[in-house]
């Protein structure tokens, strides 16, 4: 089946432009490019009018946590995959801080099975670094690369033996594996659940100071240098840490580094009186490091730009603010937040697709993200100006934990496209 | 300016004005539990629920007495004990106890947020926040200034130093606050272990330095340094925190000759004040602080009760 969208403004991030234009959908790839639609339409045998709306190529979120297995009432494969459908997230890239973690190849399969059958997008599995994420022992880097793990990190936890971690690295790079590690000193951030300053001590609330994060990014950096793995920060999200991320690139490291939309989009202010929503790993910073992040996401120093998708349940947010769990849902609203930067003026619309899809798919060795021909046809179509109220009971996700419950929010996701086929809004047979 | 507050969670919403309009209404209780006289019934006929979910023996004793003197129905409930050991969440205690329909409801927790939390779960009763982790004690802060205003006079431009554990303490954050709010000004001493970060954005003077954080001030308050924080933690060891910052006549020689001295409870003598300082009549306001902690809870719960029972009559009419 051949599809045509026209009409449409196409946002091309590997060639940096946003022009006019439409796209021929065959065999789940992009079998052309046009600056306008052909003159004969009916050999086509599907044609949208994208009615002047943005094109682009669907969002890949690195760092979603899909509560399968251990908590599916927290998120499944099938809600996770609805939501990331209704966000314009074409694959999303989970997280193997399950229960229990995703370290062996057999938990690795039974993951990649459920995706397979429940989500309607992509789904690529991170795998544990070390057994149990319990940071003594690697995981079987070789197996699970081989049953599909495409990155290998203990998510939130941080390796403190730091003879465990270089192993680990050594070991990876025999086998080109890319590790993700959570940037952050562990003795300085323990107990911590919220950034240090004037705030959190108003709040009463055990903080952390954001040079936690610079020395957690050097330590890395320092045995990246010494084994030559191929690295990437999952979350870099302080002005501190920002010149060393920067050094080890100049250096020609083959390193990485994202960062949460929220983090780009609230800081610490916006916990208020104790809103548990607004918990987060690493918790929310003070503006002038917000401002910093989103300066180096549009410079680039930055690459990717995700959600932490981290799904909590109503009774385990329902808590004091210390005894809460941290972490907020993303997928739905990874992009709509994310414009929030384009409205204001920080960001372009390449530039933002540039951390949105292309760079996590090169960093992942993923032929998605690019709108060329020959590219698989993972496509989002989004009104760039209609404006909304969320409201989080609207969402796919099962659970709602979002901090942008009740914001004015403007870009709406219209249309989602998986390997040329629709599965946002959702046909009747998904 | 009447004091409009439904519940008190803190000193951070209330007016300079409502702060006076307590202390004002605090000073006559005080009078007539000096003379022997009967409190009145301004909480009769209501019924006051303390929750600890902490230990506690002065402030829950003094709640508890300042409700009997005005004629509530006391109750305290053995938290700590009970439920929450079973896994009950704050939610569901919140839930428990609107079934039973309290009218005031006195919270301890140990968590910073707790008491706010609990709050906005409970209906059609004033919540009073007897302290909630690192975040605020306020009535331990009214009652120091109650004590502060009766010992100096006013409550306005003096110079006060607030010494020890500020980092950690609920007491020294409601102080600040309420002592900014009534316009002096504030020093605070402690070593740089127990100093809260970003501190400087509060507006306070801030000393590593007894001696010379204490120079000139009118008020001396002591903050209790926690036993578990002392062995290394945050400070090398007792005799040397003691030897650097506990108070003794030496170190208050520097303050003004009238200076008082204050602590919130409980001592530990010879750890931040010297024993026999503590028990010196002419400096020490300890016990003053107290006598007038039973005033201020008195005027604090007679307040809201008074808001409590406007709220209850304006809902009555609108559903009549």
């Amino acid at each position: 089946m051949t599809t045509l969208i026209h009409n449409a403004v196409l946002i091309d991030p590997e060639a940096g432009t946003e022009s006019p234009g439409a796209l021929v959908l065959r065999d789940g790839v992009l079998a052309d490019v046009l600056p306008a639609a052909p003159e004969a339409l009916d050999r086509f045998a599907e044609v949208i009018d994208a009615q002047g709306r943005h094109l682009a190529p669907g969002l890949v979120d690195w760092g979603v946590k899909v509560s399968e297995p251990g908590e599916r009432h927290k998120e499944s494969f099938r809600t996770a995959g609805l939501a990331a459908a209704a966000g314009g997230v074409t694959t999303i890239v989970t997280r193997p801080d399950t229960h229990p973690a995703i370290d062996t190849p057999e938990i690795l399969e039974f993951v990649a099975r459920r995706a397979s059958q429940d989500s309607p997008v992509r789904v690529l599995p991170m795998a544990a670094l070390t057994k149990g994420r319990e940071g003594r022992e690697m995981t079987e880097i070789g197996f699970l690369q081989d049953a599909g793990a495409v990155a290998f990190t203990d998510a939130d936890r941080v390796t403190e033996d730091t003879r465990v971690l270089a192993r680990a690295l050594t070991y990876a790079r025999s086998l080109q594996a890319l590790v993700v590690t959570h940037v952050q000193d562990p003795g300085l951030s323990r107990g911590a659940v919220m950034t240090s300053g004037k705030f959190a001590s108003l709040r009463g609330l055990p903080a952390v100071s954001p040079m936690a994060e610079r020395l957690g990014l050097q330590r890395d950096l320092s045995l990246v240098e010494m084994t030559c793995a191929r690295f990437h920060a999952d979350q870099v999200t302080t002005a501190a840490a920002l010149p060393a991320l920067a050094q080890a690139k100049d250096r020609g490291l083959d390193v990485t580094a994202g960062v949460s939309v929220h983090h780009l989009t609230l800081n610490d202010f916006d916990v208020g009186d104790y809103r548990t929503f607004f918990k987060l790993v690493p918790p929310l910073r003070q503006e002038e490091d917000r401002e910093a992040a989103v300066e180096a996401l549009a410079s680039g120093l930055i690459d990717v730009l995700c959600s932490q998708h981290t799904p909590q349940d109503e009774e385990s947010k329902r808590l004091p603010f210390e005894a809460a769990a941290a972490g907020a849902v993303g997928l739905e609203t990874l992009l709509p937040a994310s414009l929030r930067l384009v409205h204001g003026g920080r960001l372009s619309l390449p530039q933002l697709f540039r951390a949105l899809s292309l760079n996590p798919s090169r960093r992942l060795g993923l032929p998605t993200g690019r709108l060329a021909k020959g590219a698989p046809a993972d496509l989002v179509l989004f009104d760039l100006h209609a404006p909304f109220v969320l409201d989080r009971w609207t969402m796919q996700s099962k659970s709602k934990n979002t901090p942008f419950d009740g914001a004015r929010l403007q870009g709406r996701v219209r249309g989602t496209w998986v390997a040329g086929r629709r599965v946002w809004p959702l046909p009747k047979d998904l | 300016m009447p004091f409009r507050q439904p519940h008190l969670l803190g000193i951070e919403p209330l007016h300079p004005q409502e702060i006076a309009t307590l202390l004002d209404l605090a000073d006559t209780y005080a009078e007539r539990n000096r003379k022997g006289l009967p409190g009145g019934d301004a909480l009769q006929g209501l019924t006051q629920v303390n929750m600890f979910f902490e230990p506690s023996t002065r402030t829950q004793s003094s709640f508890e007495l300042a409700g009997r003197k005005l004629g509530a129905d006391v109750m305290n409930m053995g938290v700590a004990a009970s439920s929450v050991k079973k896994g009950e969440t704050l939610i569901d205690t919140a839930l428990t106890l609107n079934a039973m329909r309290p009218d005031l409801l006195v919270v301890r927790h140990p968590q910073s947020g707790a008491v706010d939390l609990l709050s906005q779960k409970v209906q059609n009763c004033a919540v009073l926040n007897a302290g909630d982790g690192r975040h605020e004690h306020p009535t331990q802060a009214l009652l120091d200034a109650l004590t502060i205003r009766r010992a100096k006079g006013r409550l306005h431009r003096l110079s006060i130093a607030i010494c020890g554990d500020i980092a950690h303490s609920r007491v020294a954050r409601s102080n600040i606050l309420l002592l900014h709010k009534m316009e002096n000004r504030i020093r605070l001493v402690a070593p740089p272990t127990l100093m809260p970060p970003g501190i400087d954005a509060f507006g306070c003077e801030v000393f590593h330095d007894m001696e010379e954080g204490l120079k000139g001030v009118d008020v001396v308050m002591m903050l209790r340094l926690q036993k578990e924080r002392m062995d290394g933690g945050f400070v090398p060891s007792e005799r040397e925190y003691f030897h650097r910052y506990g108070l003794d006549a030496e170190k208050l020689a520097h303050a003004a000759p009238d200076a008082i001295v204050m602590h919130p409870g409980p001592m530990n003598r010879g750890v931040e004040i010297d024993g026999t300082l503590a028990d010196d009549i002419n400096r020490s306001v300890i016990q003053t602080q107290v006598e007038m902690g039973v005033a201020v809870r008195m005027a604090a719960m007679d307040l809201l009760a008074q808001n409590l029972r406007a709220a209850r009559g304006r809902a009555a009419l609108g559903e009549a």
